[in-house]
């Protein structure tokens, strides 16, 4: 049941995040444990405010825990400062965002370069690699369109393949489907599946939305700032329908 | 990176507009009227700066500025020549008196009588005419622009006559010569001949132009001539061309409004500059402030961000600065005929003064945004 930690892309033990505002704190994590393994889809669920977001947060480094320990691919990635810790971040995690955040002034192919750019990759090998994935993603054709003019399924997949150009061994994602009608949004996990899934590589999916529960090998269930259940079958999830707010 | 920062900047048409809207407005305003300021101030010592002939201006001590110099003794002129190191001392009278022209009309001139053996002082750019004839009966030489202003669209020509103090005047030369300040006519005559035309004071030259002997140091014999003037019934200052020049502009400065009226101009060009260019950058920033926020994310870090923007704020500024710089060239170009605007242009200690501004325009323009950026949360993405 349990990984070695060879296998894992990431781990959290004992996490705690309080968020300070004036005199009084919030504990929005208070003590979480979860591995996130390697050649997995992982789903984390649980209901609105329970704290994923602040979660994937604390695994990309945008955030610093309060207390306890994030391991992410065997660096403790809550100890990271400053330069070292965003290059870090440039180099290994790959987001994607409910909000596609595409730059407005860049066509697909660009969007889709930008982190190996932001990496210090020559610009015309970022643009082959990008180019490259959006083949994968299905967009070949719109390589040259801007995000204004595609459609929002096919902006989350030029988000997936800007994740994805610079091989990121771990891919966190937040709500990537919440803005997608049902067909896109399972056209976006299965594209997820089949790019981003890889003996070396782990993707962790947060999601509200049920429709798309059978798409992932695991489920790791937050309430209340901890981990309720991790469950390793399929069969499993059904249970756990969404119970907060959409 | 800096590839995606001009992207991003000139990808948003309508801000990048904006921007270079504000910088090139701030460049046009500011460089076109510092150029009119200073060549109007120039021209204020026009007359003081085209004079070749002699290095040392001497005059009553008391004299703010050129139009303002007291009558000066003969004996004056006589004490200078005694200085050692004069090689040439000739009297000058500067005034300015009225014209009668033959259909009537009346115009102040400005007539400068030059020392009947030399003509020191005496224009050296003819368009018609010449210096010799200076030497006939009643002649006058005026400039060009001068004529215009006495003879109003009529054809240049040499002869025509005029009256001044009641006694004829005859053009025999037309020159060119840098505008006055007043825009008015300068004439030229012989002294002898000026005596005729200017009231009858008991002293009339206020001016001795002074050259030394080649190798002096003009500064060395100005204080040899004032410390020998201090002696005399009146103390006389002598001063080099330059220094002469400078004492009249820095008149004009002190007691007219003309620098606090460009100064208004010129700051509110300054400051409207940075306001339009500073509100559109914090527009084009906080618009954009998602992607910052996920270029964040995406491992870009403060001192990136912040070259980034600079760098948008460096091409919108070279950009606006160059149009604005062109635009002020075309007014000046295109109003070079203009009598009133005649000899105006810009300099290049002004193309650098307005660059290193513009400069200044858009780094504080885009210092006000970066801050937004560097206190960006890059968990803000996720919401
Ligand atoms: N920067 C912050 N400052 C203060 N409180 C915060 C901050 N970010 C999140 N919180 C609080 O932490 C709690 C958990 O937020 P979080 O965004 O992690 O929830 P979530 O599980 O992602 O919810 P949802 O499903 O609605 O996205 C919420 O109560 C939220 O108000
Ligand atoms: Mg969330």
């Amino acid at each position: 049941m349990s990984h070695s930690s060879v296998d894992l892309a990431a781990r959290c033990r004992g996490l705690v995040k309080d968020f300070v505002s004036g005199a009084t704190a919030q504990r929005v994590l208070d003590g979480v444990d979860c591995d996130i393994p390697f050649s997995a889809m992982t789903l984390l669920v649980g209901p609105s405010g329970c704290g994923k977001t602040t979660l994937v947060s604390l695994l990309a480094g945008l955030l610093d825990p309060t207390a306890g320990e994030v391991m992410v691919l065997g660096t403790d990635i809550g100890r990271l400062r400053g330069k070292s810790k965003v290059q870090f971040r440039g180099r290994n995690i790959g987001f994607v965002f409910q909000q596609y955040n595409l730059l407005p002034a860049l066509t697909a192919r660009e969007n889709a370069a930008v982190p190996m750019i932001i990496n210090g990759a020559p610009r015309r090998r970022a643009l082959e690699k990008s180019t490259e994935l959006l083949e994968r993603v299905g967009l070949a054709t719109k390589a040259d369109a801007l995000p204004k003019n595609l459609s929002g399924g096919q902006q989350q997949r030029v988000a997936i393949a800007r994740a994805l150009v610079h091989d990121p061994r771990l891919l966190l994602c937040d709500e990537p489907t919440a803005a997608l009608d049902a067909a896109s949004g399972r056209t976006v996990m299965d594209l997820l599946r089949a790019v981003a899934v890889g003996p070396d590589r782990a993707v962790l999916i947060v999601t509200h939305d049920s429709r798309i529960y059978d798409r992932g090998d695991r489920m790791i269930v937050m309430a209340d700032g901890k981990v309720t259940a991790t469950l390793e079958e399929k069969s499993m999830f059904a249970g756990h329908e969404q119970t907060g707010a959409t | 990176m800096a590839w995606l920062a001009i992207k991003m900047l000139v990808g948003d048409p309508v801000k990048y507009l904006g921007i270079l809207f504000g910088v090139t407005f701030a460049t046009l305003l500011m460089s076109q009227q510092i150029a009119i300021f200073v060549s109007l101030l120039k021209r204020t010592a026009s007359q003081i700066l085209d004079i070749h002939d002699a290095d040392i201006w001497v005059m009553d001590k008391v004299t703010r500025f050129i139009d303002e110099a007291p009558a000066l003794p003969d004996q004056d002129l006589y004490r200078v020549r005694s200085v050692p190191g004069v090689v040439s001392a000739v009297r000058l009278v500067y005034s300015q008196l009225g014209a009668r022209l033959p259909h009537g009309g009346y115009r102040t001139v400005i007539l400068m009588g030059l020392d009947d053996p030399s003509l020191s002082g005496a224009p050296t750019r003819f368009i018609a005419g010449s210096l010799q004839r200076l030497r006939e009966p009643d002649a006058v030489v005026v400039d060009k622009a001068g004529y215009t202003y006495l003879f109003p669209n009529e054809p240049l020509e040499l002869d025509r006559v005029f009256e001044m103090n009641e006694r004829r005047a005859r053009i025999v030369g037309i020159c060119e010569a840098s505008q006055p300040f007043t825009t008015l006519p300068v004439l030229f005559s012989r002294y002898s001949q000026a005596t005729q035309y200017l009231p009858p004071n008991r002293n009339l030259m206020n001016y001795i132009l002074v050259r030394g002997t080649p190798g002096t140091d003009q500064q060395v014999l100005c204080d040899a001539i004032e410390s020998m003037a201090q002696t005399g019934p009146r103390p006389l200052a002598a001063l080099t061309r330059e220094q002469f020049a400078m004492k009249t502009v820095n008149y004009y400065m002190e007691s007219t409004g003309i620098p606090v009226n460009f100064g208004i101009t010129i700051t509110l060009g300054f400051i409207v500059g940075l306001a339009i260019t500073g509100q559109t950058f914090y527009l084009f920033v906080t618009e954009n402030i998602r992607q910052f926020g996920a270029l964040k994310a995406m491992g870009v870090d403060n001192t990136r961000l912040v070259g980034m923007i600079l760098l948008q704020g460096f091409v919108a500024g070279s950009t606006g600065y160059g149009l604005g710089i062109g635009l002020a060239a075309c007014f000046f170009e295109g109003t070079a005929h203009v009598p009133a605007l005649e000899g105006f242009g810009m300099f290049p200690g002004l193309l650098v003064g307005i660059a290193l501004t513009v400069m200044a325009i858009v780094t504080l323009a885009s210092l006000l945004s970066i801050r937004k950026v560097l206190v960006l949360e890059p968990a803000m993405v996720f919401r």
